[in-house]
C-alpha cells in the first residue's frame, strides 16, 4: 500500500478510535456507553490488523468486540436505567464539592503527566536505532521451541510462567463468580428464526475454535482466542434460551475449570521431578506438550467466560430457574413447536 | 491491483465514518446497534482487503472471527430475559 | 482479464457499502434503516468477496472467503429480524 494512502487510512482510523473512546466515556447513558464501547472494540481489532499483529487482532475481535459487549449488556440488564446528570450538576448537589473538584484536578494533572512521559518515551524510541534484540533471540531459538509461530513460542514456552500465572488469575475470577450464588434467570426460548441460526452458529463456532487452537502452532491463533470463540458458542446457546447449554454437571465442570492451571502445573512439576528446570520442555516433546496445555487452557478459558456471562452458578440439572407464569407460556410455545419444546423440558 | 485495493479500503473507511455518525447520533439504542453492525461488516471488508495489501495472510482469520462475534454481540443486545412478563 | 472482472466486482462492492451507509444516515426511521443496512451491506460484502475470490492464492483461502460471506449473510439477516422485533415490542409496550 503506498505510503500516502496508508497514512490517510491511519489518520482516519485514529480519529475514529479516539472519537469513539471519548464519546463512550462522556456519554450519560450506560447503555449508550456500552454500545459505543463495542464499536470501539471492533475498530481496535481493525487497528491491530493494520499494525500487522494478527494474534492480538484475533483476541481483540473475539473478546473485546464480541464477548465484552455481551457481558456488559447482560450485566446492565440487572441495573435500573440510570441517566446520570452532568458532572457539574452532580458535584453541585453534594456537600463536599470542594473535595470533589480538587480530586478531579489532581487526577487530571496526574493523567496529563503520564501522557507527557509516554509521549517523550515514544519520541525517544522512534528517534533511535531499532531495538530488536528480543525479536532476534526469539527467532534464533524458535527451532527448539516446538512451534513455528513466534507468539505461541513466547507465550507457551519462553514465557510460559507468565501464562501459568494468567490462567491462575482466571481461576481466581471463576472462584469470585461462583461465590456470587445462582446465576441469572436466563433468556426466553428463541423463536424459529433465531433457533435455526443458533443451531448452525454454535457448531460453527466450536469448529472455528478448534481450528484456532490447532493453527496456533504455526500461524496466528492459540488458546486464548480459541477459548473466547468457544465461549461465544455457549453464549449463543444461552441467548437462544437453553438453560444449561449442554455443559456437564457441577463436579465435571469444576474439573474443566481447573484443568488449565492444573495441567500446566502438572507438566511443570513432572519436568522438575525429571531433573529439568520448571516448565523447561525437552525440545523433542515441546510441540506436543504445548498442544496439550493449550487444549486444557482453552477449555478453562471458555468455561470462565461462559460462567461470567451466566453471572453465577449454573442452574441444577433439569430445573429451569423460571416461575410458574413463565412455565405456562413455555407450555404454549411447546404446543406450537413440539421438537424444540421437547428439548427444553429435558433440561438442556 | 494494489492501488485498487488501497482505493477500496479508503472507500470503506469513508463508509465507516458515515456509520460512526449514526452511532453517535442515535437517537435510540437500536439505531446505535444497527450502526455497530455496519461497523462490523465494514471492518470485515477492510480486513479482507488489507490481507493481500499488507501481505498478512492471517487477516482473513481475523475477519472470520470478527464477522461471527459481531453477530453474537448484536444478538446479546436483543435478548429477552426470562423474568419479563410481556410478549 | 481476471483482474478486470475482479476490479469491477470490488468497486461495485464498495459502492453498495457506501449506499448502505448513506441509507443508514438519510432514512427517517429504524425499520427503513434496517432494510438499507442489511441488504446493501451484505450485497456489498458478497461482491467484494467474489472479487477477492478470483484473486485468492489457493482454494482454502477462497473457501474461507465464501464461508465468511455465508456466515455474515445468515447472522445479519437473523440479527436484523431480532432488532426489528425488539424495537416493535418496545413500541407496543405501555
Amino acid at each position: 500500500m503506498n505510503p500516502v494512502s496508508l497514512q490517510l487510512f491511519d489518520v482516519l482510523l485514529l480519529l475514529s478510535i479516539v472519537g469513539l473512546a471519548w464519546a463512550s466515556l462522556a456519554s450519560p447513558d450506560d447503555r449508550r456507553s456500552v454500545i459505543l464501547f463495542m464499536a470501539l472494540g471492533l475498530l481496535l481489532a481493525l487497528a491491530w490488523g493494520r499494525l500487522l499483529a494478527p494474534d492480538v487482532a484475533l483476541a481483540e475481535a473475539a473478546i473485546g468486540a464480541g464477548l465484552s459487549g455481551a457481558l456488559l449488556l447482560a450485566a446492565l440488564r440487572e441495573q435500573p436505567r440510570r441517566e446520570a446528570p452532568g458532572a457539574t450538576e452532580a458535584v453541585a448537589k453534594r456537600g463536599s464539592s470542594r473535595l470533589q473538584a480538587m480530586t478531579q484536578w489532581v487526577v487530571t494533572l496526574l493523567c496529563a503527566g503520564l501522557a507527557g512521559i509516554l509521549g517523550w518515551v515514544l519520541v525517544h524510541i522512534f528517534a533511535g536505532p531499532p531495538l530488536d534484540r528480543l525479536t532476534q533471540s526469539v527467532s534464533a531459538n524458535l527451532g527448539v521451541s516446538g512451534v513455528s509461530n513466534p507468539v505461541t513460542a513466547v507465550l507457551l514456552n519462553f514465557r510460559g510462567y507468565d501464562t501459568l500465572l494468567e490462567l491462575a488469575v482466571l481461576l481466581t475470577a471463576v472462584l469470585g463468580i461462583l461465590a456470587l450464588g445462582p446465576g441469572r434467570a436466563g433468556y426466553q426460548p428463541a423463536g424459529p428464526i433465531f433457533d435455526a441460526l443458533a443451531r448452525s452458529l454454535a457448531p460453527l463456532l466450536i469448529l472455528v475454535s478448534a481450528y484456532l487452537l490447532w493453527v496456533g502452532a504455526h500461524a496466528p491463533g492459540g488458546a486464548f482466542q480459541a477459548g473466547a470463540t468457544l465461549a461465544a458458542a455457549g453464549v449463543v446457546l444461552r441467548l437462544a434460551g437453553r438453560q444449561r447449554i449442554g455443559l456437564p454437571p457441577e463436579g465435571a465442570l469444576r474439573l474443566v475449570m481447573t484443568a488449565g492451571v492444573g495441567l500446566f502445573l502438572a507438566v511443570g512439576l513432572s519436568l522438575l521431578l525429571m531433573g529439568r528446570p520448571f516448565l523447561g520442555y525437552p525440545p523433542a516433546w515441546a510441540g506436543a506438550l504445548i498442544l496439550v496445555i493449550e487444549s486444557a487452557a482453552m477449555l478453562s478459558i471458555a468455561a470462565t467466560l461462559v460462567l461470567a456471562f451466566i453471572g453465577g452458578r449454573l442452574p441444577a440439572h433439569g430445573i429451569p430457574a423460571a416461575e410458574p407464569a413463565t412455565r405456562r407460556r413455555e407450555a404454549i410455545t411447546t404446543a406450537a413447536a413440539p421438537e424444540r419444546g421437547g428439548e427444553e423440558q429435558s433440561g438442556c | 491491483m494494489s492501488e485498487l485495493y488501497s482505493l477500496a479500503v479508503l472507500g470503506l473507511m469513508s463508509s465507516l465514518f458515515l456509520g460512526l455518525l449514526r452511532v453517535l447520533r442515535g437517537p435510540g439504542a437500536a439505531d446505535r446497534m444497527l450502526a455497530v453492525q455496519l461497523i462490523g461488516t465494514t471492518g470485515v471488508g477492510m480486513l479482507l482487503l488489507l490481507g493481500p495489501l499488507l501481505g498478512q495472510r492471517a487477516l482473513i482469520d481475523v475477519a472470520l472471527i470478527l464477522a461471527l462475534l459481531a453477530a453474537v454481540a448484536a444478538i446479546a443486545f436483543t435478548g429477552e430475559p426470562r423474568e419479563s412478563r410481556d410478549d | 482479464m481476471i483482474d478486470v472482472v475482479s476490479s469491477l466486482l470490488i468497486v461495485a462492492g464498495v459502492g453498495f457499502y457506501l449506499a448502505g451507509s448513506i441509507g443508514l444516515l438519510r432514512l427517517p426511521e429504524l425499520y427503513a434503516r434496517l432494510h438499507a443496512l442489511t441488504k446493501a451491506d451484505n450485497l456489498g460484502l458478497g461482491l467484494l468477496t467474489a472479487g477477492l475470490m478470483l484473486q485468492s492464492p489457493d482454494l482454502l483461502y477462497a473457501l474461507k472467503l465464501l464461508l465468511i460471506w455465508l456466515a455474515v449473510l445468515a447472522a445479519s439477516a437473523t440479527s436484523a429480524h431480532l432488532i426489528a422485533r425488539h424495537a416493535r415490542r418496545r413500541e407496543t409496550r405501555p
